[in-house]
């Protein structure tokens, strides 16, 4: 008998099946790891589990016994417990009255009652090695302890069966490595602990069987000791992972971009860039690895001139950027392709040819006394359209009706039209399958055989190592490593990533 | 607002089989509402009819009858239309100032503040320039009461912009100062002194007076709200910056990434909106009442937002409500004298309020046969 057994599960949203006859099982005492790239369906089948989602086929059995899961409530009464990727906290209650929310008590508690839960919640968390204040509001905590919190709150609801959702892309790899004994110790107390997950170090590190899903499939399920790294990568992406793209070789021309020790500020007084230094120079991709939250995002969205610096010196094309001007970098030539997307790059409910003028409206091409030039521009952006292969049923539909693929496309589109000397681009192809991917990275190489440079900040190691001409590490706000093309070693990134390359070796 | 991940709900289902075979129908949600379909806007003003006929019903009169006598009251004679026309000058010019507020979701609902801080200023002008021409003061009051609405439309938009003081709340509030501002003039410094105490100022003299369209009651208001409304409908959709307006009111995230200024931008709109509201306080002093007086509005600065919102925003749209709501007021009239109270119309107007929001809810959510 299994602890949780969930037998040819189908989950259809609209058309899209996200699952497809997918059995899993884990057992007790088990950390089981359910590995895939992402959008593979690893998280469906978890919230499935804990009643978010209902399946639109199949049967979940929990200690052999079939249950029917309708809400989180539900779930939470079996004993299934999950850690979502975006916690689901209140940032104005404390960590100890977050994880008593909802729980029923008498009317009167005294004033006692918070104390000894305090104290409880405390003995639980340590344990299980989770060390937070709980007597702290949630925003005071940072993103770590935010997530212990979230994982206590399930122990302390009497959760036999948790589930982790991407648990480490918040982490430093410190605490990743205390998470793990965290899931140890659970295992040890008989939890089944379940965490779904594409990286593969880590998933060798902790599981003790894997299950990889492909394209909302499973693939394959297997104990850690039969198998490798190697092996599971080539499960997950269906092939061996491919090697660097075939970018023809060039000598890169003129220093395009030089950022002198740029300092920008983060919340709670700290430093998001600390002193960080890179140059570009015309006609070469660039990436920037790192783990998430080391000044990626401020990189990005100082050079785009969304936030302002403190600090240092932008140069761009010979002259000084000016400081935290949306405009001023567009007018440069710096194009943006956003994080998210849909979430600031494009205007969901308006049409593609609205969406295409974001940059270009000013121009007296697309605008004349004040006056959009209406029949042109249609016709212009029809052009665009056509040119980058966006498939929509028309002109004016708004485009969140269009595929994730295409709306990358057509963001693509707009920002290559205005012709940018430096594109700044951020997982630019985070949620696409693998042939708009193709698309994307086409896109990039093409830039960079028309002597454009790329500053491309990915969380997807492969990605950078495919397309970059020099890799930057970046951690604690600042450059610490750089790497030709060609060099680059997974391994040694990912130690430099990590921070254990201490700052004496601070390259460039 | 604190940039760390707060609590929020779980996940909608976007999609939901039901357990029941039997049923072969599903519930679709498109949060969106992209795809709203035009007939709820009708099928709310019908529902609205039918709860208020519910309500006549119980008060002893036939529904059908009642609205007939108001349709006649309001359309059909030349007294009526002229009335209602009278009556849509202020709800239009009110109602294009919400709604190019509503259009980057600032929700300004002190359009009745506006429109009363505007009948005070252009007042103010006939009373320090009392000798001027026509051509002198009809130009200043109508300065003066814009300058008048914007500033208290700014008053709104500045904790908005800087302070993230939410704008209802503001704006809302300000109405009751604007309503004794008013009071205070009409009670105190500016009462008639020939008025035998009656709350209000004296009469305006004729270069005072907007004039009126031939021998009606209609007056040069008309004009204004006219080009008011063609001027809205260019600007929203040809220009520019009804194309910035467009963008911050989709996305504004997305609209800081395009390099446009949106706090300059929530700034002017208010200024915009609320110096319509006081076009209209002005044109209301000046060519209806001729004077300002105690309850100079009976709450157009409130139903012109139920106009913006039952037009969507469209300047057709605000038009069609603007002459509809009108109607409903002079109605209101009408229907005193077979014994029912004139809020009948308040009531109404609440009725399609809460069944359009209701169906704007409801119609993110379609009934879909299973295949």
């Amino acid at each position: 008998m299994h602890a949780i057994e969930m037998r040819r599960i189908v989950k259809q949203f609209g058309d899209v099946v996200a699952n497809d006859h997918v059995d899993f099982t884990a057992g007790a005492g088990e950390i089981h790891a359910l590995l895939g790239e992402n959008g593979a369906g690893k998280s469906t089948m978890m919230c499935m589990l804990s009643g978010v989602y209902r399946p639109t086929s199949g049967e979940i059995l929990l200690r052999g016994e079939q249950v029917r899961i309708r809400s989180p409530k539900d779930a939470a009464k079996l004993g299934v417990g999950m850690v979502y990727q975006n916690f689901r906290l209140v940032a104005t209650l404390t960590a100890a009255e977050n994880i008593v929310l909802g729980e029923r008590s008498s009317f009167w508690r005294g004033p006692n009652w918070m104390k000894n839960k305090q104290r409880e919640i405390k003995g639980l968390a340590e344990k299980f090695g989770l060390a937070f204040p709980v007597d702290r509001p949630i925003w005071q905590l940072s993103v770590g302890e935010q997530q212990r919190v979230e994982i206590v709150k399930t122990l302390y609801r009497g959760a036999q069966f948790i589930i982790l959702d991407e648990p480490t892309s918040v982490l430093t790899p410190g605490e990743a490595d205390q998470l793990f004994e965290t899931l140890r110790t659970m295992r040890a107390e008989g939890k089944t602990v379940i965490v779904t997950t594409h990286k593969l170090k880590e998933v060798m590190a902790v599981a003790d069987r894997i299950s990889v899903m492909r394209k909302g499939k499973m693939i394959h399920t297997i104990d850690k000791k039969d198998t490798n790294e190697r092996e599971l990568a080539r499960l997950m992406v269906g092939k061996e992972v491919v090697a660097q793209r075939d970018l023809p070789a060039r000598t890169p021309g003129r220093t395009l971009l030089e950022v002198n020790r740029l300092e920008v500020a983060a919340e709670h007084g700290r430093k998001a860039l600390d002193g960080l230094s890179l140059s570009i120079r015309a006609g070469e991709i660039v990436g920037i690895a790192g783990v998430a939250g080391n000044g990626q995002k401020e990189l990005a969205e100082v050079l785009t001139g969304l936030i302002p610096w403190r600090r240092g010196q932008i140069e761009f094309d010979g002259k000084p950027l000016r400081n935290a001007s949306v405009r001023g970098a567009i007018e440069a030539g710096i194009s943006h392709v956003p994080e998210n997307r849909m979430k600031s790059g494009l205007a969901g409910s308006l049409g593609l040819v609205d969406n295409l003028l974001f940059k270009s409206y000013r121009s007296a091409d697309r605008a004349r006394l004040g006056f959009l030039r209406i029949g042109r521009n249609k016709a212009w952006g029809q052009r665009l359209v056509e040119e980058f292969d966006v498939r929509t049923p028309g002109i004016d539909t708004p485009v969140q009706q269009l595929s994730g693929g295409n709306q990358q496309k057509l963001l693509f589109a707009r920002e290559i039209h205005h012709d940018p000397k430096l594109m700044v681009a951020v997982h630019p192809t985070q949620g696409l399958d693998v042939g708009a991917t193709e698309g994307v990275h086409r896109l990039l190489a093409k830039l960079r055989a028309e002597d454009k440079s790329v500053l491309l900040i990915s969380e997807d190691l492969d990605e950078v190592m495919q397309l970059s001409d020099r890799i930057l590490v970046i951690f604690g706000g600042r450059i610490v490593a750089e790497l030709g093309r060609g060099e680059a070693d997974r391994e040694i990134i990912g130690m430099y990533m990590a921070g254990l390359h201490g700052a004496e070796e601070e390259a460039i | 607002m604190s940039k760390i991940q707060a609590a929020s709900a779980l996940p909608l289902e976007p999609a939901e089989a039901p357990r029941r075979r039997r049923f072969s129908y599903r519930i679709e949600i498109d949060p969106s509402g992209t795809r709203n379909p035009w007939w709820i806007t009708p099928l709310s003003i019908l529902l609205a009819l039918v709860l208020c006929g519910i309500f006549i019903a119980a008060n002893g009169m036939n529904p059908m009858t009642v609205y007939a006598k108001m349709i006649k009251g309001a359309f059909g004679s030349s007294f009526g239309i002229t009335e209602t026309l009278v009556k849509a000058i202020p709800l239009l010019l009110c109602g294009i100032g919400v709604a190019i507020a509503y259009r980057i979701s600032v929700w300004n609902i002190g359009a009745e503040g506006q429109f009363l801080v505007g009948a005070v200023a252009a007042t103010a002008v006939t009373i320090w320039f009392p000798a001027l021409p026509i051509y002198g003061t009809i130009p200043l009051m109508v300065v003066f009461a814009i300058a008048a609405g914007g500033i208290w439309g700014l008053l709104t938009a500045i904790p908005r912009t800087y302070f993230q003081v939410n704008e209802l709340v503001t704006s809302l509030m300000l109405n009751y100062v604007a309503i004794l501002l008013l009071d205070y003039f009409v009670f105190g410094p500016w009462k008639d002194p020939k008025g035998f105490n009656f709350p209000g100022t004296p009469m305006f003299n004729d270069a005072q007076t907007l004039p009126a369209l031939g021998d009606t009651r209609l007056h040069f208001g008309l004009v204004f709200a006219i080009v008011a409304v063609v001027l809205y409908g260019l600007l929203v959709k040809y220009t520019k910056w009804g194309y910035e307006l467009r963008l911050i009111g989709a996305n504004p995230e997305a609209a800081k990434n395009a390099g446009i200024p949106i706090k300059r931008h929530i700034l002017l709109v208010m200024l915009i909106s609320g110096g319509l509201a006081g076009l209209a306080g002005m044109a209301e002093v000046s060519g209806v009442s001729h004077r300002l007086m105690y309850g100079i509005s009976p709450g157009y600065g409130y139903t012109a937002i139920i106009v913006a919102w039952l037009a969507k925003l469209n300047p057709i749209g605000l038009v069609v409500s603007a002459v509809l709501f009108g109607g409903l007021i002079v109605g209101g009239y009408s229907v005193q004298t077979i014994g029912l109270p004139s809020s009948i119309s308040n009531m109404i107007q609440g009725a399609i309020l809460f069944f359009l929001i209701a169906g704007g809810m409801f119609g993110k959510f379609r009934l879909r046969r299973n295949a």
